[in-house]
């Protein structure tokens, strides 16, 4: 029910008392009316724009935030009011819901922001009126698909190191650049569809005469050389579609799909020819069959975004196609008829039945007039004239709709485009951020240590050398700390940490086992005991003079992504790197100064696994969340 | 023959369209004058209730009611009356299992006293005054006044058991038990009988209100929507 006609319900139960002397039995008691209040106003400030309005406007639809007890939360004490942080025009439009019971959505308004405001508010988007329904739904689907669009390209990106041969055939068929032998294989499909194509055409071609008898096409001229390029061809794409129907990874939807119904259409020619050779009867359809080797040039499509555009947005338009063409129909049965009747009197008419007369029609509407039946009546001038005059409206209608279809997608590509090329720059600029939050804890971590030395060393000089922090720098600072603490192990900046990976790297692959400990110095030192002993083990370990110097030679900081099921491996060179000096542990975070390591490449492993883990528990970079998007590998 | 008239047939269409292109540059004036109704008919009627203290004045609702009272009725309808299709619309939301729209029908007959073929803030007021507020003589009197379609003093079965199918069919199919063709039918003999004292086939003002009087459970329900506001 419309809360709207809340306010009518004392008058249906009033009139209610049209039906009491009808009745036959004894009404039911009718509710009481507890606390039955006055209506007031309450005062909603949002954002410091106030708004008033009765308390039983919003009790119209007591399942939303304003309309039940959960506004309560909001209210303020000091000042009598309800108070919300939120966008004050937007509010406006929620308010008005309650007032008239129609939401509305505003044009200027950004979809998304205005779907964050409506959850807050409790309020389903379903319930936007008519009039601003279909605004709202095309804004939102506009969207969808460019997050859609986003995810996507994310997904080819992403490297997903451990796929099965298959898979990756199946990936490098999809997606040429993935590979150079992908991109191989396409360019040499791609050359053979265009040498398929061209012997299909100069096969036709005259050819000269062979002296003795008349001019031949290409074709028969050279029956065996064509016939060659022919097989080579049908070879080429043969292998092509098993080799695609062995990687799908579902394949009765991929026998299902246009191309492979496509590329079967293109090769079936060629071997019913083989099989049914010299038949005379069926040498007729073998010549029907070669037409169909003209599908070869759709394998393009593959090759060619634009086709591809093409292609769907027709399919996107088949109702608008369909229109025309039943209009059209219409169109010519009718105009046929006229013209047939008005031009039997005149003689010699070309005009000899009423499908004689659909070819005039076709050829008038469409615009073309061939000029091959024209009509000699007066008549039928007159009604021809009115046929071409028709035509061009009726063709002129539907055709705008789907060249803004097409505009809309070609567009919608277009942005795919840039938006990929857009994401690289705005990822750059995100990771600029992020190490630059992780600068600032290492530099404060920096700073607060050489606080602690200086004390240490008695000299109180420089006072704060560190910026004054905000709170929730300092907490935010704390709470890294404590992680430090936690796993015994210290975020450390990019530089040191590759230079780490490098040198340790470097003296491992000469020796088999030991690792070198002599290229870390890099340990900072912790105030964990199991840390220190660590360093012992060191031979050349040089307990960092200065933990500033320390800091220094640490090294890459990754950025976290999602789980890398690599994790074994780097977990093994992990436990390696764990002996050999600090392998900072990394959580995600998202605020940032999330740093991972995930140091090296396989080629470590080997060495790795040998090595028995060498006691750290606090070196387990166990941490499941751990997984690098971008792998920083350390120059092997 | 066919030729010729096919030719004339020709010849008028043209000289159809051409009048018509006439027509689009405005030198010859044609088509219907109705474009100047359309605007009488756009412009929305306004009307504006009488004073606060008089309607307070003529009903028997205090200042506050009546102000809660307006607030909704002009929310609903902002130009000040209703037309028997907005009612028709209201009502029917309270009873959306069934088809309430001949009912309402006969609700806004009763309501619109001036029989001006709209609602407007004072018949709404006079009419839930006398529900709400009025004594158990006025109530029956509205009652019969809705019952009596043709407003002619008399009940006539024919009337009553439109009233009652009107009623039934506020109920809709899905009721239990079912529903079955003839219950307005009985449940209007059920009504004359005890109504109709001199069996005469019509029930007038006196019988129904003795009637009603006598009978405990109608005189109980009337006071039930008391405190409706």
């Amino acid at each position: 029910m419309a809360a709207g006609v809340a306010a009518w319900l004392p008058f249906a139960r009033a009139a209610a008392i049209g039906w009491m002397p009808v009745a036959n039995c004894p009404m039911p008691l009718a509710p009481a009316d507890k606390n039955k209040r006055q209506d007031e106003l309450i005062v909603l400030n949002v954002s410091g724009r106030r708004f008033q309005t009765w308390r039983t406007t919003l009790e119209r639809y007591p399942d939303t935030l304003l309309g039940s007890t959960e506004k309560e939360f909001f209210f303020n004490e000091d000042t009598k009011e309800y108070f919300f942080d939120r966008d004050p025009e937007v509010f406006r439009c929620v308010l008005n819901f309650y007032r008239t019971g129609k939401l509305h959505y505003p044009r200027y308004e950004c979809i998304s922001a205005y779907d964050d405001e409506l959850a807050f508010y409790g309020i389903l988007p379903e319930i936007i009126g008519d009039c601003c329904y279909e605004e709202y739904k095309d804004r939102k689907r506009e969207n969808a698909e460019r997050l859609m669009d986003d995810n996507d390209s994310e997904n080819n990106q992403e490297s997903m190191p451990s796929l099965s041969f298959r898979q990756t055939m199946w990936r490098a068929f999809e997606n040429p650049h993935t590979s150079t032998l992908a991109l191989v294989f396409y360019y040499v499909t791609g050359f053979f569809i265009a040498v398929s194509v061209i012997t299909n055409v100069v096969e036709t071609v005259p050819c000269g005469t062979v002296p003795g008898s008349k001019e031949l096409p290409c074709g028969e001229r050279y029956s065996v050389a064509f016939f060659c390029l022919d097989t080579a061809c049908v070879m080429i794409f043969t292998v092509e579609y098993l080799l695609r129907l062995f990687a799908a990874p579902s394949r009765y939807r991929f026998i299902r799909s246009v191309m492979s119904i496509i590329d079967v259409v293109a090769i079936m020619p060629y071997y019913i020819g083989l099989v049914m050779t010299n038949n005379e009867d069926v040498s007729g359809a073998f010549v029907t069959l070669r037409v169909f080797r003209v599908f070869r040039i759709f394998k393009f499509s593959r090759h060619s975004q634009g086709l591809r555009i093409l292609g769907y947005t027709l399919k996107s338009c088949a109702s608008e196609l369909g229109f025309l063409l039943f209009s059209l129909t219409m169109a010519i049965i009718i105009f046929a008829t006229v013209m047939f009747y008005a031009e039997k009197g005149s003689s010699a008419s070309k005009f000899t039945s009423i499908p004689a007369s659909f070819w005039y029609t076709i050829v008038t509407m469409t615009t073309l007039g061939y000029g091959d039946m024209v009509p000699k009546t007066i008549a039928g001038k007159i009604f021809g004239s009115i046929c071409s005059l028709s035509g061009v409206l009726v063709i002129a209608l539907p055709v705008p709709v789907i060249v803004s279809n097409f505009s809309r997608i070609y567009h919608q590509n277009q942005r795919a485009d840039k938006r990929r090329a857009q994401k690289k720059a705005r990822l750059a600029r995100i990771r600029v951020a992020k190490t630059g939050s992780s600068n600032a804890y290492l530099h404060s971590k920096r700073n607060g240590l050489l606080n602690e030395a200086l004390e240490l060393m008695g000299t109180p000089e420089e006072e704060h050398m560190g910026k004054t922090t905000s709170l929730i720098e300092s907490q935010h600072h704390h709470l890294l700390h404590c992680l430090e603490k936690t796993t015994n192990h210290e975020f450390i900046d990019e530089q040191m940490f590759e230079q780490n990976c490098m040198e340790s790297s470097m003296q491992n692959y000469p020796s088999t086992r030991s690792p070198s400990l002599s290229s870390h110095p890099g340990l900072t030192t912790t105030c964990c005991s199991r840390r220190s002993k660590k360093t012992t083990h060191l031979p050349n370990s040089n307990l960092p003079a200065t933990r500033l110097r320390s800091m220094q030679e640490l090294s890459t900081i990754h950025i976290q992504g999602s789980e890398q099921p690599s994790l074994t491996t780097s977990r093994s060179s992990l436990n390696l790197k764990a002996d050999d000096g600090l392998r900072p542990n990394c959580k995600t975070s998202q605020i940032t100064t999330a740093i991972i390591s995930i140091p090296t490449p396989p080629a470590l492993t080997p060495e790795g696994e040998g090595r028995p883990p060498p006691a750290s528990p606090g070196s387990n970079t166990n941490v499941p969340a751990v997984a690098s998007n971008v792998v920083k590998v350390s120059a092997l | 023959m066919n030729l010729e008239g096919l030719e004339m047939i020709a010849v008028l269409i043209v000289i159809v369209l051409f009048v018509k292109l006439l027509e689009q540059f405005g030198l010859i004036e044609a088509g219907l004058e109705d474009s100047v109704e359309d605007e009488l008919e756009m412009a929305t009627v306004r009307h504006r209730p009488e004073a606060l203290e008089l309607l307070e004045a003529q009903s028997k609702f205090t200042k506050k009611e009546l102000q809660i009272l307006y607030r909704g009725f002009k929310n609903e309808c902002p130009s000040g009356v209703v037309n028997e299709d907005t009612f028709k619309e209201i009502y029917s939301q309270f009873f959306p299992q069934g088809d309430s729209t001949t009912y309402a029908h006969f609700l806004f007959n009763a309501f619109d006293t001036d029989h001006n073929g709209a609602v407007s803030f004072e018949d709404f007021i006079k009419g839930l005054s006398i529900l709400l507020r009025g004594t158990v003589q006025e109530k029956l009197n509205w009652a019969f006044n809705l019952y009596d379609i043709n407003k002619d003093g008399y009940i006539t079965k024919e009337e009553m058991l439109d009233i009652m199918k009107a009623i039934y069919d506020m109920m809709g199919k899905c009721t239990y038990p079912v529903l079955k063709e003839d219950a307005p039918r009985q449940h209007v003999e059920t009504f004359f009988q005890k109504m109709d004292k001199n069996k005469d086939g019509v029930v007038t003002i006196d019988e129904f209100i003795e009637s009603c009087q006598k009978d405990e459970n109608i005189m109980r329900s009337m006071q039930l929507f008391e405190n409706v506001i």
